[in-house]
């Protein structure tokens, strides 16, 4: 049910590389799933407000008032590659 | 030395204030312990003898003294928790190497109450697994049986409690990831209601699920620990703590206190064994003796838990795991690749197969065109789900169910079926869906259905959201009926 082109789109989607391996086994694999995942959508649920949230809790804010946040290098420090104060990155192709 | 190892936490803890015992003694003897892990529980230890680690990060910590109410007593620790400055993985290559820069405050909060951290321990990658075998670092092996998985996605940590490499350890529970394990490790493990810990440094997998939680050896040590960690937390604005605190465990009987057992999760589940139907039934039994009264209840949306759940989980995984892209930490793959190809092959040689499977689950779910039809349906599902509890504990003081479907399965056996391994959470998972706690307490042991020697059952007990003390009171007088004294040779 779904299929290879599927497969690709969502992976383009979700920034997977999937070798054709991956990509035929994908499709069978998910394809299962969803055989099991879909007896819900065949559901009647008319009328049920959906659950985003547990717990009853409503805009929890906090005083508007500026504290210290991660210092630049500590942030930098787990960086694959920091430069000048920043994270350094290919560019996207043009 | 053994001897040191089979105390409890609150045992160990009593001595040291009674100074019949040293910290230092104690901690190093499960250093040493864990120095010689054959279960692959570990991924990071301290060694014997080394100071204790400093888990100050940016925003500062008051790391304990042995004074405080923790008393030095060492403490696993799931690797799913920020450590500051010591490696977490959340059991992936794509975080190989990475040190964050600050501490989760459920670890930091046991620090300042005195523990010190034993080690990190090995889970299923990013929480997403039952058996442990979805590590980039190895399977873990249950103590019982080393040809069989302990569990997951928090493996590690109820092998390590079981096979005396822990007094305790810290775990983390999305659809079932400390009940599921500690059931087929033989030990104790209590997720609490969503919102009782807080979640700030707690890798996230899916955000409106996970909870932290205690993988211990008995009832008590639980209460310890969640006593410590609870609490809302500015850091984490869906925590909201446990209102009046937690009292620690002390009843003697089930008098007075009403059990339901949901026909979905028990006499109608599909596929559980019969060795832990029949150690169900006896523990049903015990609860009567104790003078609980028991009857069967229904939770009828129950049985779409399994197909609710594998699509919000994986739905909210998709997004949180976005941020693995190799820009700001963890592994990147670029050479002379452009932005969009060092995030693909960035994700694609950092995540194992499950990770990619449930991310591109999640992500075909939340797509346009198919949002409503899945995604949106199991959130429906969930609110279902979560009246059908709030219903049956108008009549009810606790549910009660198996805590997994099997004892402990043999490595590889459900590899090959993703559905199949889905299906070891048919149990967990609605208590999951619907934030309440739940804890799982040895209940004997079991043949496995392909035959073989006994292995560890788990009892499971849900209360209503917030309902900690009273649960873990009535687990209390259930655990010591049972009196479990099993341990793997």
């Amino acid at each position: 049910m779904i299929d290879r082109e599927q497969v690709l789109h969502v992976a383009r989607l979700a920034r997977l590389d999937l070798s054709e391996d991956e990509v035929e086994r994908m499709a069978t694999e998910l394809s299962g799933i969803l055989d099991h995942v879909d007896r819900i959508s065949a559901l009647d649920l008319e009328g049920v407000e959906p659950t985003s949230h547990v717990i009853e809790l409503e805009n929890v804010w906090r005083a508007d008032e500026p504290e210290p946040s991660l210092e630049r290098e500590r942030a930098l420090d787990p960086a694959p590659d920091p430069s000048e104060g920043a994270f350094r990155v290919p560019s996207p192709q043009a | 030395m053994s001897e040191l190892l089979d105390l409890t936490a609150a045992e160990a803890i009593g001595r040291i204030e009674a100074r019949e015992l040293q910290p230092d003694e104690y901690f190093d003897a499960y250093a040493e312990a864990a120095a010689g892990d054959e279960l692959n529980a570990y991924l990071w230890r301290s060694e014997p003898g080394a100071s204790p680690a400093d888990l100050s990060g940016w925003n500062g910590s008051a790391n304990g003294a042995e004074g405080e109410s923790l008393r030095g007593v060492p403490i696993a620790v799931k690797d799913l928790f920020c450590t500051a400055g010591i490696e977490t993985t959340a059991g992936s290559r794509i975080l190989s190497g990475y040190r964050p820069p600050y501490t989760a405050t459920a670890v930091d909060k046991l620090a300042r109450a005195g523990a010190r951290l034993l080690g990190k321990t090995n889970m299923d990658e990013f929480a997403m697994g039952s058996s442990n075998e979805n590590s980039a670092y190895g399977p873990v092996l249950n103590p019982w049986d080393r040809t069989r998985v302990p569990g997951g996605s928090s493996g590690g940590s109820a092998a390590a409690v079981a096979g005396r490499l822990a007094p305790w350890a810290l775990g983390t529970d999305t659809g079932g990831s400390i009940r599921q394990p500690a059931a087929l490790c033989g030990i104790v493990g209590l997720k609490p209601t969503y919102g009782a810990i807080s979640r700030y440094g707690m890798v996230a997998f899916a955000s409106s699920l996970d909870q932290c939680g205690p993988l211990t050896r008995d009832v008590t040590d639980a209460a310890l620990l969640l006593r410590v960690m609870q609490g809302r937390d500015p850091h984490d604005s869906t925590s909201v703590g446990i209102e009046g605190g937690v009292e620690l465990p002390s009843r003697e009987d089930l008098h007075g206190l009403r059990f339901g057992v949901p026909r979905e999760l028990a006499a109608d589940a599909e596929g559980i064994e019969p060795g832990v139907a029949a150690n169900f039934e006896a523990t049903l039994r015990k609860i009567e003796e104790l003078g609980g009264e028991l009857d069967e209840c229904e939770l009828p949306s129950t049985t779409n838990g399994i197909s609710a759940y594998y699509v919000i989980a994986p739905a909210e995984a998709s997004a949180n795991l976005a941020r693995y892209d190799g820009v700001r930490y963890g592994q990147r793959e670029d050479g002379d690749a452009d932005l969009v190809a060092m995030y693909e092959r960035t994700r694609s040689r950092g995540f194992g197969a499950e990770v990619k499977r449930r991310v591109m689950l999640g992500t075909y779910a939340l797509s346009s065109g198919y949002y409503e039809a899945y995604y949106g349906q199991a959130q429906k599902v969930r609110t279902l789900i979560a009246r059908d509890f709030a219903n049956a504990f108008e009549s009810f003081d606790f549910l009660v169910a198996p805590t997994s479907p099997s004892v402990a399965f043999e490595l590889a056996a459900k590899t090959d079926d993703p559905w199949a391994m889905y299906m070891n959470d048919y149990c967990t998972v609605p208590m999951s869906l619907a934030g309440i706690p739940a804890v799982s307490i040895p209940s004997g042991l079991a043949e496995p259905a392909g035959g073989g020697p006994e292995l560890p059952v788990g009892f499971q007990i849900a209360g209503p959201a917030f309902s900690e003390s009273r649960l873990l009171d009535a687990a209390f007088a259930l655990e010591r009926s049972i009196a479990f004294e099993g341990r793997p040779s």
